[in-house]
């Protein structure tokens, strides 16, 4: 075990507001009435229910399967009965079916979770298949299944295996709870991965701010080879691409995955359930948020079941004062809401209240070319550029100024003294450059086709 | 849920800094300049900046009401191009200059191009070279004399006029002492702290500044000129400082700064060596403000997980 020191080139300082909760005690949350559990909490094929109204089901059990390979299945986080299967509001602000499941407060666990003590007698492809049935995805907030991720294709090789906890995001102290209370699941959980891998050597990203969750990763890895990097406290730290840059020296290219250049890049809290779902048997059903902002009474960190009503969490942190906005996930990257009345996902990883004084609402004025945006953007674009090209409807000039690349971090947005909207901009931008991409694919095929007759 | 939150694009959180806070930096980091050359030139130098402020700021605030844009003279912009025209006079100048000059560097150089981020010159600077052009002998030379003096003329005006006159020393040249020029550009130390509150305040690099008058040292010293004389003589650091590093007509790409400022450097070594004028500060940055976009598109940064790109561009044009 090592400790190393690593950043990037560009990016920004946050005002980061992590000390409204970084000192506080993960708290429980009391189980709820009745949980929601929409089919779609992943990126992939939504699952398909397998249970009907009026079933009884236990906690632990899965209640809805996996529909193909990039899709994961869904447990109940308590026991009762399936009371309703219908669309509700889902956190990215559609309708969503979902199956609602009234708690008959007992907590009887499934038969059907199977601890292996010693994960050495598996495969790997059987391991994959135990993080597949767990309901496992990438619980930094995207969301992709794990399994995926982890099945390497032919001809690829995994030199770097990166534990991502940078926790670059404003507010949010969810995974620092996570390292401090469970360091020693995560780093039991990194040793499946690379055993799964058969890999070696595995890598710990961590920003400098948390200096407590390094000492605990560090005495609980000291059996491992690891090396641990002590990340500059500097916005996108945490992002895929450059936590990768900063600890093996590669870029992923353009439009490439990290797999591409050798690398797997897994979050703490993925890591530890992992661990709970290979040794303890237990499928992916609660997980640790932050529940911060100016906006609610007492900012709390909390142990929350999956499904549960965000109001329900809400009300145990005393409710909201003067909030303006409701976001999911971090203040950066997260997405704002018209309403809190949808359940906590497998991605929730904060929940922010913020009131008028912590989001700017002031107006965009002209932008005054002090190019602040330039040496913020970690990927080294001109937003300045593709923002304006993107107002004058000039995609193809966007497009040449590498639209596309922007990794929507919002940095540029943070630092610009006009308040300009470039990230806005900017996905409008990659909107319409991926619309004009199908539609000139959409030619080049009906042509070719006519050719052909 | 009776209650329905905002709902935006993120980011929802934004830094503190403002058009408005930036622009009060360089108000305050213009100060140190303005007491320098109080002292120096007297209340004649407070009297044309304050004209120049005001009929900058009045200029801006009427245009604006006339075309039924918003408002703009809130963000200090018109205030800072004020101040720092007013530093490109000589004390001597006439209201009625300081009054033209800023109503030339916002209404023509400005606003017609569409107001703060779209002029393509410094209006301050701009302005000065048309208050030049049109009233020469108000604007140089015997302009910057009082009556009572001893010399008779600039440092850089000695040098260029090859006079009998001994060059003023160093240290009277870096505080601007005993020496004759605009209102702003006399005092370097002043000039100095003033860059250093806005590098330390994050308004400008270092990189512009540094790379200008680094250039100037250079190449006089190539030359076989007085490289600390160059450097200090003149208003190289007024230029270096505060007018070169104007964000809009500056470059915003990092290699781009670099390129502009050793322009910047190279035109003013060669004006002051080979032009007609004594002192090339004014035309050399309006030149490269000029060039800014063209170097802008020449010097972009390489794309993270972009490889060889200049490769790629030449496909793409044989296709």
């Amino acid at each position: 075990m090592n400790i190393k020191k690593a950043t990037f080139k560009g990016g920004t300082h946050l005002s980061y507001n992590k000390e409204l909760t970084s000192g506080l005690n993960v708290e429980t949350s009391i189980p709820p009435e009745e949980i929601i559990l929409p089919v779609s909490m992943h990126i992939g094929a939504p699952a398909k229910p397998i249970v009907e109204v009026g079933d009884k089901v236990k906690m632990g059990q899965k209640v809805a399967e996996a529909t193909g390979f990039v899709s994961v299945p869904i447990h109940s986080s308590v026991s009762g009965e399936v009371i309703a299967i219908e669309p509700r509001l889902h956190p990215n602000g559609q309708k969503v079916l979902s199956i609602i499941i009234k708690n008959d407060m007992l907590d009887t666990p499934d038969e059907n979770m199977h601890p292996n003590s010693d994960y050495k007698n598996l495969d790997s492809k059987e391991i994959l298949n135990i993080i597949k049935e767990a309901g496992i995805v990438g619980l930094g907030g995207a969301t992709f299944p794990t399994h995926v991720k982890l099945s390497i294709p032919e001809g690829k090789k995994v030199e770097y295996l990166i534990l991502n906890a940078a926790e670059c995001e404003a507010y949010l102290t969810n995974d620092d709870a996570l390292m401090m209370t469970n360091s020693d699941d995560i780093i039991k959980g990194l040793e499946i991965v690379m055993y799964v891998l058969g890999i070696d050597k595995a890598y710990i990203g961590i920003e400098d701010n948390k200096k407590d969750a390094i000492e605990k990763m560090a005495k609980s890895a000291q059996a491992l080879n690891v090396d641990i990097y002590c990340l500059a406290t500097k916005y996108p730290q945490g992002s895929e691409k450059h936590i990768i840059k900063a600890i093996s020296g590669r870029e992923v290219p353009s439009g490439k995955l990290p797999i591409d250049v050798g690398c797997v890049v897994l979050n703490v809290a993925t890591a530890k359930a992992i661990k709970e779902a290979v040794i303890d048997g237990k499928p992916l059903i609660e997980r640790i948020a932050t529940i911060t902002g100016h906006g609610i009474k007492t900012p709390k960190r909390m142990l929350i079941r999956i499904g549960t009503p965000i109001e329900h969490v809400l009300a145990q942190c005393g409710g909201f004062t003067d909030a303006e906005k409701f976001i999911l996930g971090g203040p950066m990257m997260g997405i704002s809401h018209f309403s809190s009345d949808t359940p906590v996902i497998k991605g929730g990883s904060g929940f922010l209240l913020l009131n008028e004084k912590e989001i700017d609402l002031s107006e965009s004025n002209d932008c005054i070319r002090c190019g602040k945006c330039v040496s913020a953007c970690p990927m080294r674009l001109l937003p300045l550029m593709i923002s304006n090209a993107s107002v004058n409807n000039d995609f193809e000039k966007a497009e040449k100024y590498n639209a596309m690349d922007c990794i929507e971090c919002g940095a540029c947005s943070y630092v610009c003294p006009a308040k300009r909207m470039l990230v806005s901009n900017m996905r409008v931008a990659k909107r319409e450059i991926t619309a004009i991409r199908k539609e000139k694919a959409a030619l080049a095929e009906a042509k070719a086709k006519e050719a052909k007759n | 849920m009776d209650k329905l939150f905002i709902v935006s694009s993120s980011p929802h959180i934004r830094s503190n800094v403002t058009t408005q806070k930036i622009m009060r930096d360089v108000l305050i980091a213009l100060t140190p300049a303005m007491v320098a050359g109080i002292i120096y030139f007297g209340t004649r130098a407070l009297y044309l900046t304050v004209i120049c402020v005001i009929t900058c700021v009045l200029t801006e605030w009427v245009y604006e009401k006339l075309m039924h844009k918003k408002s703009t003279i809130n963000d200090l912009s018109a205030a800072v191009t004020g101040v720092l025209l007013a530093f490109n006079l000589p004390a001597s100048a006439s209201w009625w200059i300081a009054f033209i000059g800023s109503i030339f560097a916002i209404l023509i150089v400005k606003q017609i191009f569409g107001g703060i981020g779209h002029n393509f010159v410094n209006p301050a600077l701009a302005a000065r070279a048309f208050l030049m052009t049109c009233w020469g002998v108000r604007m140089t030379g015997g302009a910057f004399i009082p009556i009572d003096a001893v010399t008779s003329a600039t440092p850089l005006g000695i040098l260029k006029e090859k006079l009998a006159e001994s060059l003023p020393s160093y240290i009277n040249l870096f505080l601007g002492t005993n020496v004759y020029g605009c209102i702003g550009e006399v005092s370097k130390l002043a000039l100095l702290i003033g860059g250093i509150y806005l590098i330390c305040r994050k308004v400008i690099t270092w990189k512009i500044p540094v790379v200008y008058i680094g250039t100037v040292f250079i190449l006089s010293l190539i030359f076989g000129q007085d490289p600390l004389f160059h450097i200090l003589a003149g208003g190289l650091f007024l230029g270096a400082i505060f007018m070169a590093t104007d964000y809009t007509t500056s470059p915003i790409t990092p290699k781009g700064q670099i390129i502009y400022a050793v322009g910047c450097g190279l035109l003013t070594v060669m004006i002051r060596l080979y032009g007609a004028y004594p002192e090339g500060v004014s035309y050399s940055i309006l030149l490269m403000n000029v060039a800014a976009p063209l170097i802008d598109r020449y010097s972009k940064p390489r794309v993270f997980g972009i490889q060889k790109v200049k490769k790629l561009k030449k496909k793409s044009e044989v296709i």
